[in-house]
């Protein structure tokens, strides 16, 4: 899906923010991952 | 204070708007923390001397709190922007938990009530619908699928906090580890504390993350008038007052409160509820309370999953499609729960994961429904006197499930057969609501903000 912003019918080019970008889904990213990884191990003994 | 205000916030030409996710999950992602409380729930009642009901208080106070703020401070929010919103609420969660370490150190329950209960439930009020109407203005083209990701944080926030929780109790109690070991009071404390600290850092980085689009952005590609081709999408814009007097409102809050009270129905029993649909004839239970918290855990991720899932899925179906699926789908799966769900263990989970996603699924995709039928003119506003849904349904689920199990017998003695009342209550409930988003259409045109008076401002969207 593109970024591109579209404002009063002109095409402004997208910055370049692929840093930033990656920090803030990592920032996210790995305390959901912990939180699901976690939840995962205790599900494991509804099928051990 | 004027950095916060939403003339500081607007996003510069070319700004990539996938980072308005990220910060709208930060909030999120803490706010979850609500459903996280069972992790020191006994070592307050035994630090305190008090009942579980009393304990339990704490909870519904912030619960009842989110529902009242969304719908108070709903206006407020919509006018003065998402930063300056979420950084509020990053003052009130924080300083919930900062006000609730201190009654807990000093042995005042009712300081707890204050700060977790009102202060932190203002907070998660203010913080669940801080992020929702700039995601739909950022990606009109998938409002369900921008929603769906903030909200399925709320969903995760609890899978962050348990295990994290109980970690800090382990390392912050010197007598930990022991067999039957509750933690103490002043572990609690420090837990209050550190979260405080964590979550204002998490949330104010969301708070300086997040950008509203300028006036008449919109997505390359992004045609509008693709949009107006559904039947129920409306590019008119209804005031959060007007949205209220309009059978539309109304008629979805009977979908989403169904959606929600079924759904509790499971949640709030989830791990007796299995142990008792598996109790043999000489009263021993087929799942041990390992595999039922297990089971617990596989439905936080139904929950959380559903929210994302299944709303990205609407901006393809439809909202009204979708919450046909939830409440008609749902009721037949309730039926198949009740009547045969004692069959096999296999069947039970699959069931209950796909009900309890459908449940995260409805709080998920509702923003963008109401987007649908009101326009995104208020629709933070109208997201919030919607929410009092959900504090109905808070009350009305456990109240519903709780009265009728008592009835049929006590804990330890149940058995499938004992919960078929209850499941079969929330199938009769789940068609009402079938029914109600049935019942959904268009707004009429003496709603909508009439269009020569309206102009785009920066102080909040349509004038």
């Amino acid at each position: 899906m593109s970024s591109t912003a579209h404002t009063h019918g002109a095409h402004e080019p997208v910055r370049k923010s692929t840093g930033r970008l990656v920090v803030a889904w990592v920032l996210v990213g790995i305390p959901l991952a912990y939180g699901v990884f976690q939840t995962l191990t205790q599900v494991a003994a509804l099928f051990g | 204070m004027g950095f916060l205000d939403r003339d500081h916030s607007i996003a510069p030409p070319g700004f990539n708007r996938w980072l308005v996710p990220p910060a709208a999950l930060a909030v999120h992602l803490c706010i979850g923390q609500a459903y996280a409380t069972s992790v020191y729930k006994t070592a307050l009642v035994k630090h305190f001397g008090a009942s579980l009901t009393e304990i339990g208080v704490i909870f519904s106070i912030a619960i009842v709190m989110l529902g009242l703020s969304a719908a108070v401070m709903g206006t407020w929010v919509d006018t003065n922007g998402p930063r300056k919103a979420m950084f509020t609420s990053a003052m009130f969660w924080a300083g919930g938990f900062l006000i609730g370490s201190l009654g807990i150190f000093s042995h005042q329950l009712w300081l707890v009530y204050l700060g977790y209960g009102v202060v932190g439930g203002i907070g998660l009020g203010i913080g669940y619908i801080s992020p929702v109407s700039t995601l739909i203005k950022w990606f009109p083209d998938r409002p369900g699928l921008a929603t769906g990701m903030a909200i399925m944080g709320f969903g995760g926030g609890a899978l962050i906090a348990s295990p994290v929780s109980q970690a800090l109790l382990r390392a912050y109690d010197p007598n930990s580890g022991g067999q039957g070991w509750v933690a103490s009071g002043d572990a609690v404390g420090k837990l209050f504390l550190t979260l405080a600290v964590v979550y204002l850092a998490y949330m104010l980085f969301g708070a300086f993350t997040v950008r509203v689009p300028a006036d008449g952005w919109r997505p390359a590609g992004f045609d509008p008038a693709k949009v107006k081709a559904a039947k129920l999408v409306t590019t008119e814009n209804v005031s959060a007052k007007n949205a209220i007097k309009t059978r539309q409102f109304w008629l979805v809050w009977v979908a989403l409160f169904c959606n929600v009270t079924a759904g509790i129905g499971i949640l709030e029993q989830a791990a007796p509820m299995i142990q008792d649909f598996f109790r043999q004839s000489d009263g021993k239970s087929l799942v041990s309370a390992g595999v039922a918290a297990g089971f617990v855990g596989l439905l936080s991720i139904g929950n959380m999953s559903g929210r994302f899932a299944w709303s990205a899925t609407s901006d393809v179906t439809g909202r009204k499609r979708i919450y046909m699926m939830y409440l008609g789908v749902g009721a037949v799966l309730y039926t198949v729960l009740a009547l045969a769900g004692s069959t096999a263990t296999a069947l039970y989970v699959v069931l209950a994961f796909i009900i309890i996603s459908f449940y995260g699924g409805g709080f998920a995709t509702v923003p963008a429904y109401l987007r649908d039928l009101f326009g995104t003119y208020q629709v933070g506003a109208i997201h919030g006197r919607l929410l009092t849904a959900w504090s109905a349904a808070g009350v009305a689920g456990p109240l519903i499930v709780n009265s009728i199990l008592d009835a049929q017998g006590k804990p330890g003695q149940l058995n499938a057969v004992s919960y078929q009342p209850a499941l079969l209550t929330m199938v009769g409930l789940l068609v009402v609501g079938f029914l109600a988003n049935l019942l959904v259409k268009p707004v009429d045109a003496r709603f909508h903000e009439r269009r020569p008076e309206r102009h785009e401002t920066s102080q909040g969207g349509l004038k």
